[in-house]
């Protein structure tokens, strides 16, 4: 690719924009940074996150004096609505041990993505904790890898401990308009929340 | 504040000129623009890098720091400091009450079925 283009593609059409901001998240290799680049009008993008390990589950101290803090890369990605909107996907790890991180992207959120794999459900368990703790509303997406199990949705519900209105979908990371449609059944199940009061 | 020298050896991560960033309202989606202010040689190397950048047009703070392969929390204390001596001008994302707003949220909605 022309590298002028690219630069010229870069940056946002105007300092007016609405920025907003949703994450998609899930365990270790389950497709969360497949689906943004699915999403983004852009190259891949990511941070590095500096997390100091305070507040971290640490399972062995010895031989880790003066391991304070630990590097991790965040990707992200963004997409321009009309309506000078600009939607930011964030792709968070799914482990505990990421609890600051998480919470400290999520914030401000409009919602989250829970990427689901069939083949490694209880690696869920531990997002979806987290994101019930900062009181996130959130869509599950089951990515359909091809030599995945299928289940009927209700066995998904139930393994998952779902409550009856959070929205499960199947979709293909790979593929914009799949992923796009994970986003419009997470809106609209936003839409459907009852107002929440401003606590 | 001390004039920094022309070119510092000092790694990028300790080029701020304060310990704490001197505001703590800067987000990874704050929308940073250039004010049109020039750089400065007694700037570090990293802020003149980042002024550039956004010379070319605005962009979030979470983008900069991509776009610089710099740590966000060092990017935050950089823009703290650049907003301060009005090179750049910040935005703040909208409060997290109003991601609940029903006519933004039909908004992102009908955006995304006509990108669909």
């Amino acid at each position: 690719m022309d590298s002028a283009v690219s630069d010229s593609t870069t940056y946002l059409d105007s300092a007016e924009m609405t920025l907003l901001k949703i994450v998609v998240t899930g365990a270790f290799g389950v497709g969360k940074t497949t689906m943004i680049n699915a999403l983004s009008e852009t190259a891949p993008l990511h941070t590095e996150e500096v997390m100091t390990e305070a507040g971290a589950d640490v399972d062995n101290l010895v031989g880790v004096r003066d391991k304070a803090t630990t590097t991790v890369a965040i990707d992200f990605g963004r997409r321009t609505l009309p309506g000078d909107l600009v939607l930011y996907l964030f792709g968070t790890p799914g482990q505990k041990r990421f609890k600051p991180l998480w919470e400290d992207i999520a914030r401000g959120a409009l919602g989250a993505v829970v990427l689901v794999d069939t083949r490694r459900l209880d690696a869920s368990f531990d997002v979806i904790d987290m994101i019930e703790e900062q009181g996130l509303t959130y869509a599950i997406a089951v990515n359909s890898f091809p030599d995945a199990p299928h289940y009927p949705p209700e066995v998904l519900r139930d393994h998952l401990d779902l409550e009856p209105h959070t929205p499960l979908v199947i979709c293909d990371a790979r593929q914009t308009t799949s992923s796009v449609d994970v986003l419009i059944e997470l809106v609209t199940h936003l839409l459907s929340q009852p107002a929440l009061d401003a606590s | 504040m001390t004039p920094a020298p022309r070119r510092r050896l000092v790694p990028s991560f300790l080029a701020t000129d304060s310990v704490q960033p001197t505001r703590n309202t800067l987000d990874r989606l704050t929308l940073l623009s250039s004010t049109g202010m020039a750089t400065t040689d007694d700037l570090t190397h990293v802020k003149q890098r980042l002024i550039e950048l956004l010379q070319g047009g605005p962009l979030a703070l979470a983008e900069v720091a991509a776009r610089l392969v710099l740590p966000v929390s060092l990017v935050r204390a950089l823009v703290a400091e650049l907003v301060d001596s009005s090179h750049l001008s910040a935005r703040a994302p909208i409060p997290e009450a109003r991601v609940h707003d029903p006519q933004l949220l039909e908004a992102v909605l009908h955006g995304l079925r006509s990108i669909r």
